[in-house]
């Protein structure tokens, strides 16, 4: 049996971080529209504690960003064969 | 180099790359603008937690009827507020705009509740909770104030319990 192609691997990495990505960022988005509900209707206690949650689904987005940034230089700088 | 080279950088094996990191790159632009929309948020609570309204003059008791209305703008001249002098003989104010999608709400046909047209939202004359349709909050109420004859807006209260719920008996 042969080893999954580097390239092919390199994709399924980025792929899965992308997916990571795409659902931190509904759970963002349900966060703001949340919060935004719970704003205009006068409970400015929950705006705290909103924009520190989204700061953390900022930071573990654009990590996972740096990681699909680096697994592509490891594939463009990959020597051809 | 050859010009070619120079309008075609990606060799098609990392073309498949390119695309995703723009798209990654996309998404987390896009968290980046949820972020501070919630930053917005929580920097316009930290202002309007002070807010201190003006007291208002807005009508006469003795001007309106049993069942009647009266429109006024309250805290600033661009929030419509509606007055009500209610079957129960109390005066109450509410915001005449509607949670859902701030269309102008107005008295229902039956005197009972308000109405608010455009999607058939109806809310309580009594205390402007959402009694049926897509209103998701209630009507912000407006304190009132009433010396002898004179009807005083103080303030507005979202409906978040912060304030406790003044009457003011005709």
């Amino acid at each position: 049996m042969s080893e999954p192609r580097p390239v092919s691997r390199g994709l399924t990495a980025i792929d899965g971080a992308i997916s990571l990505i795409a659902i931190l960022l509904v759970v963002q988005m349900w966060l703001l529209t949340a919060t935004l509900e719970a704003f205009l209707a006068g409970h400015y206690e929950v705006a705290g504690p909103g924009a520190l949650i989204s700061a953390v689904l900022f930071a573990a987005s654009f990590a996972l960003y740096r990681f699909i940034e680096a697994v592509d230089r490891a594939g463009v700088d990959r020597p051809k064969t | 180099m050859k010009l070619w080279r120079d309008e075609f950088s990606i060799e098609a094996a990392h073309e498949r790359y390119v695309a995703r990191r723009q798209f990654g790159k996309f998404l987390v632009l896009t968290s980046f603008g949820m972020f501070v929309g919630n930053f917005w948020i929580l920097a316009r609570s930290y202002f309007r937690r002070d807010e201190v309204f003006s007291r208002s003059l807005i009508a006469r008791a003795s001007d309106i009827p049993k069942g009647g209305v009266k429109l006024f703008a309250y805290p600033g001249p661009q929030d419509p507020c509606i007055l009500f002098h209610t079957h129960s003989d109390r005066y109450v104010a509410y915001s005449q705009k509607c949670t859902h999608l701030s269309c102008a709400v107005i008295p229902a046909a039956d005197g009972q509740r308000i109405e608010c047209p455009c999607h058939h939202g109806f809310f309580s004359i009594e205390d402007g909770r959402v009694l049926q349709g897509p209103p998701p909050r209630p009507l912000p109420r407006i304190v009132l104030d009433q010396r002898g004859d004179e009807l005083w807006a103080v303030g507005v209260d979202l409906g978040s319990g912060a304030e406790p719920p003044a009457e003011t008996k005709a």
